[in-house]
C-alpha cells in the first residue's frame, strides 16, 4: 500500500526468510554483458514476443503505481533494480535474514522465441549472480529456464546445478500446456537430480491461454484472483498427471497463489480421485498426501478472514510445516512481517513461518 | 446422514435427456425437417462434461442393467422423489444444445427440451420443478426463450454452464439477468462446460478427473465475475445458485477478494459493500458435492462457521451423479437447525416461485421423519 513504511531497521528479534522479492534490471543493457552480439542485436531489433496484446504492458493496469509501492521507487530505474534502497528499506528495515529472489520479467519463460528464450534465461541467471547474490550475501537465486524448451532448461539446470547461490528451479506455471504434461518431466527429473525445489510463482499472460475457463475477465480485481485459481489448476494437474508420483524426490514451492485453498482443494481432489481412480491407476496414494508431503506455500497476499482466528485453522489443516513467510517487495500488495498475522500464532509457529520452515527446505543454515 | 425431515427440496436433480427425435414433436417444421435430414437427430447430445458410463454420471445402483443412469419419471420418483421424502425437486437440465455454436439450432433444440421437461415430466409429477435451458451464448435468443417459457411458474430458474464463451459477469449478458429478475426467476450456474476455452489457465488437462476438480475454480472466476462487474447492483433482486459447483473453496474467496477489493475499489467503483455481504444477499450454493473429508466432520463444520452464514446452501442430491452412497445424503454433524435451513427454508426463500401458493403446503420448519 502506498503508505509511508517504517524504514528504521527492524526491532523485532526473530530475523525472517523472504520468499519472494523481485529484482528487475535498471535498463536491458544490465544482460548485455551476459549475452551474444547476436542476441543483444535480436532484443534491440525485435525485443520480447509474448502471447498477449499490449507487449510489455500491463493489459490489466494496476491501481497505483504500476502495481509498485510508491515509496519503492528508487531515483533512477523501476522500484526493485536499486539493491541499496533495497537494503535499506526492505532487507535491514525488515530484518531479512536471507531472501529469494523470483526474477519474474525478461527472464525467457514467457518468450515465444525459443533460442531467444535461452539465451534470455541464461543472460538472467548470471545477472542474479553478478548484480546481486555476488554484491549481497543474504541474497539467493532461482535457476530461470523456459519450461516451452525442456532440452535446454535441463542443460541451464545442470550448468548452475553446483553454484549454492542457486536454491531453486524457477519455471512458469502459464505454460502453453498444463505443468503435469510429459513435455515438462525432464526438468522435474532435472531438479529432483540437483536436489533443489522446484518454485512455482504466479505469472500473468505467458502460455496464452484465457486466465479464466470462460476466457479473459474484464478487470485487475479478477486478474489478480486469477493467480488463485490459476495456481489451484496447476497443483491439480502436477497431482494428476503423476508429477509427485513419478519424481518422488521432487520438491514444490507454490509462490503468491495464496494458501487458504489448498486443505479445500486437497479434500475436493480426494472425493472425486476416489470415485475416478480408475482414470489415473498411477496414482497410488490419495491426491492430499501428495500436497502434504511435497508442496510448500509461500504466505503472501495473505488471505484476510474477517476473523483472523479462521486462518489458523487453515494453516492446521495445512500444516504449519508447509507455509514460508514472503513479502513480494516491491509490489504493491506487499506483507508486511510486522503485520501480516492476525491470528493468535504461537513463539514456535511464528519461527517456523518465518523462517525455519524455508531454512529447512532451502538447506539455509 | 439421511435425511431425518419430509418436506425438503431438492435444488438439482437431473432427469435423462431425451433423444431428438422425441424432441421432434416439439419443435417448429423447419427445424424438424433440419434435425432429420441432416441426421442431426441421431446424435445423443450428450455434453462432455457428463460421459454417460463414468462413475460421476451414475451411481452404479441408479445405472439400469444396460449401464445408463436410470433417471426416467419412475427412477426419480423411486430413487430421490420418494427416498429422500421431498416436498419438490429442481430438474436441471444437462443438455448438450448448449455446446452447439449455431445459436438458433441451439435455440430451437433448448425449446424443445423445455416443452418435453412441462408435459413429459411437470405434468406427469407435481412434485417437480424445472430450470429454463437457453443458449447462453446467445442473450437475445436466451431471452426470447424465458419469454416464451416464464409464464409456466412450475419453471423456477434459469440454468447456464460454469464454463462458457465469455464469463457471466460481462455486460453482454445482463439482458438475461433482467428478464431472470423481472420473471422472478432465479440463475441457476450448473457444472459442466461447452469447451470453448480450455478447463485450466494453462491449457487441457488429460483426465476427466481434473476437468470435473478445476470446476470449482470456474465457479469461483464465475463468481468474481458477477461482482467485479456489478451485476447485483445492477439487478438488485437477482439470486444466483451455484448449481454442483462444491461450496468449501468459498471462505477463501471471501477472504481474499474482500481483501483485493480493498485494495483496488477504485476500479470497481459500483461495488458499494464487501464482496463478501453481496455474495451473503444473493448468491446460494447447492449441497453436493461436498468436497470435505467424511472422516472428520469437524473440518467440515469449521468450514461452514467460515462461510459465515447458514442461509447459503441448498439441499440437492444431485441424482443421479455419484457423490454419496447409500442415503447418507446429508454430511455428519450438522447442527439440527441448520438441517431445516438446508432442507426447506433456505430453498424457499432463495426460489421466489416455490413460494406460489400453488406449491402447496411445505413447512418452514418441516415435519419429523416417520418412516
Amino acid at each position: 500500500m502506498n503508505i509511508a513504511v517504517r524504514q528504521a531497521p527492524a526491532t523485532q528479534r526473530l530475523k525472517i526468510v523472504d520468499c519472494d522479492i523481485h529484482p528487475v534490471y535498471r535498463t536491458p543493457a544490465e544482460l548485455h554483458p551476459f549475452m551474444s552480439a547476436r542476441w543483444r542485436e535480436h532484443m534491440a531489433t525485435f525485443g520480447t514476443h509474448f502471447r498477449h496484446g499490449l507487449h510489455g504492458q500491463l493489459p490489466y493496469p494496476r491501481m497505483m503505481a504500476a502495481g509498485m509501492r510508491l515509496d519503492s521507487f528508487p531515483e533512477n530505474g523501476p522500484p526493485g533494480s536499486d539493491l541499496d534502497l533495497m537494503r535499506r528499506q526492505h532487507l535491514d528495515a525488515n530484518g531479512v535474514e536471507v531472501g529469494m529472489l523470483i526474477a519474474l520479467s525478461r527472464g525467457g519463460m514467457e518468450e515465444r522465441n525459443l533460442d531467444f528464450g535461452a539465451a534470455l534465461s541464461s543472460a538472467i541467471n548470471d545477472w542474479q549472480l553478478e548484480c546481486w547474490v555476488k554484491k549481497e550475501p543474504r541474497l539467493r537465486a532461482a535457476i530461470v529456464v523456459p519450461q516451452e524448451n525442456a532440452d535446454y532448461a535441463v542443460a541451464e539446470i545442470e550448468r548452475r546445478a553446483g553454484d549454492p547461490a542457486f536454491v531453486q528451479v524457477m519455471i512458469s506455471p502459464r505454460s502453453s500446456d498444463p505443468l503435469g504434461h510429459r513435455r515438462y518431466w525432464p526438468i522435474y527429473a532435472a531438479a529432483e537430480r540437483c536436489g533443489k525445489p522446484l518454485a512455482l510463482h504466479v505469472a500473468g499472460y505467458s502460455g496464452g491461454h484465457a486466465s479464466t475457463s470462460s476466457g479473459w475477465p474484464t478487470y485487475y480485481i479478477q486478474e489478480h484472483y486469477a493467480m488463485s485459481t490459476g495456481m489451484q489448476n496447476t497443483l491439480t494437474s502436477l497431482v494428476f498427471e503423476g508429477v509427485l508420483e513419478r519424481f518422488p524426490k521432487l520438491k514444490v514451492v507454490m509462490i503468491e497463489g495464496g494458501f487458504a485453498w489448498v486443505p479445500a482443494l486437497s479434500w475436493r481432489m480426494d472425493k472425486h480421485w476416489e470415485r475416478m481412480r480408475a482414470e489415473t491407476p498411477h496414482l497410488r496414494r490419495p491426491p492430499s498426501e501428495y500436497v502434504r508431503e511435497r508442496v510448500w506455500f509461500t504466505t503472501q497476499p495473505i488471505e484476510e478472514p474477517e476473523n483472523p482466528e479462521h486462518l489458523s485453522d487453515i494453516m492446521e489443516w495445512l500444516g504449519w510445516d508447509r507455509l514460508m513467510f514472503s513479502t513480494d517487495y516491491p509490489h504493491w500488495d506487499f506483507d508486511d512481517p510486522r503485520q501480516v498475522f492476525q491470528g493468535r500464532l504461537t513463539d514456535a509457529q511464528k519461527t517456523r513461518l518465518f523462517r525455519d520452515n524455508a531454512k529447512a527446505l532451502y538447506g539455509l543454515q | 446422514m439421511k435425511v431425518p425431515l419430509h418436506g425438503a427440496i431438492d435444488c438439482d436433480l437431473h432427469p435423462a435427456m431425451p433423444s431428438v427425435p422425441a424432441l421432434l414433436p416439439y419443435l417448429d417444421e423447419f427445424w424438424a425437417d433440419q434435425l432429420a435430414n441432416r441426421h442431426i437427430d441421431r446424435l445423443p447430445f450428450t455434453l462432455s462434461s457428463y460421459p454417460p458410463s463414468s462413475p460421476l454420471s451414475a451411481r452404479p445402483d441408479w445405472r439400469t442393467r444396460s449401464g445408463a443412469p436410470a433417471a426416467d419419471l419412475d427412477a426419480i420418483r423411486r430413487n430421490a422423489l420418494d427416498r429422500f421424502a421431498v416436498h419438490c425437486a429442481i430438474c436441471n437440465p444437462l443438455h448438450g444444445a448448449v455446446a452447439l455454436f449455431n445459436d438458433d439450432m441451439a435455440a430451437a433444440l433448448c425449446s424443445g427440451v423445455n416443452d418435453w421437461m412441462a408435459s413429459e415430466l411437470l405434468d406427469q409429477e407435481p412434485r417437480l420443478r424445472a430450470s429454463i435451458l437457453v443458449p447462453g451464448q446467445s442473450p437475445e435468443l436466451a431471452v426470447r426463450e424465458i419469454e416464451r417459457v416464464a409464464p409456466d411458474r412450475r419453471f423456477v430458474q434459469v440454468l447456464l454452464l460454469a464454463m462458457g464463451e465469455t464469463l457471466l459477469g460481462r455486460r453482454a449478458h445482463w439482458p438475461i439477468y433482467a428478464a431472470a429478475e423481472k420473471h422472478e426467476l432465479t440463475i441457476g450456474i450448473h457444472a459442466g462446460s461447452t469447451y470453448r476455452a480450455a478447463p485450466t489457465y494453462s491449457g487441457w488437462p488429460s483426465y476427466r478427473v481434473e476437468d470435473y476438480v478445476a470446476q470449482s475454480a470456474a465457479f469461483e472466476s464465475q463468481l468474481l465475475s458477477l461482482v467485479a462487474e456489478g451485476v447485483f447492483q445492477k439487478f438488485p433482486k437477482l439470486r444466483v445458485v451455484l448449481i454442483e459447483s462444491g461450496f468449501t473453496w468459498l471462505p477463501t474467496w471471501l477472504w481474499r477478494t474482500n481483501k483485493t477489493w480493498r485494495g483496488v475499489r477504485a476500479e470497481v467503483p459500483w461495488i458499494d459493500r464487501s464482496p463478501a455481504e453481496i455474495v451473503r444477499e444473493h448468491v446460494r450454493f447447492t449441497l453436493q458435492p461436498v468436497d470435505a473429508p467424511r472422516a472428520e466432520p469437524q473440518m467440515l463444520l469449521r468450514t461452514l462457521q467460515h462461510m459465515g452464514s447458514d442461509r447459503l446452501l441448498l439441499f440437492s442430491t444431485d441424482y443421479p451423479h455419484w457423490q454419496f452412497d447409500a442415503d447418507d445424503v446429508l454430511p455428519d454433524g450438522l447442527p439440527e437447525d441448520t438441517i431445516a435451513k438446508i432442507l426447506i427454508d433456505n430453498p424457499r426463500d432463495t426460489y421466489p416461485r416455490l413460494r406460489d401458493p400453488v406449491m402447496g403446503q411445505a413447512q418452514g420448519t418441516g415435519e419429523k421423519e416417520v418412516q
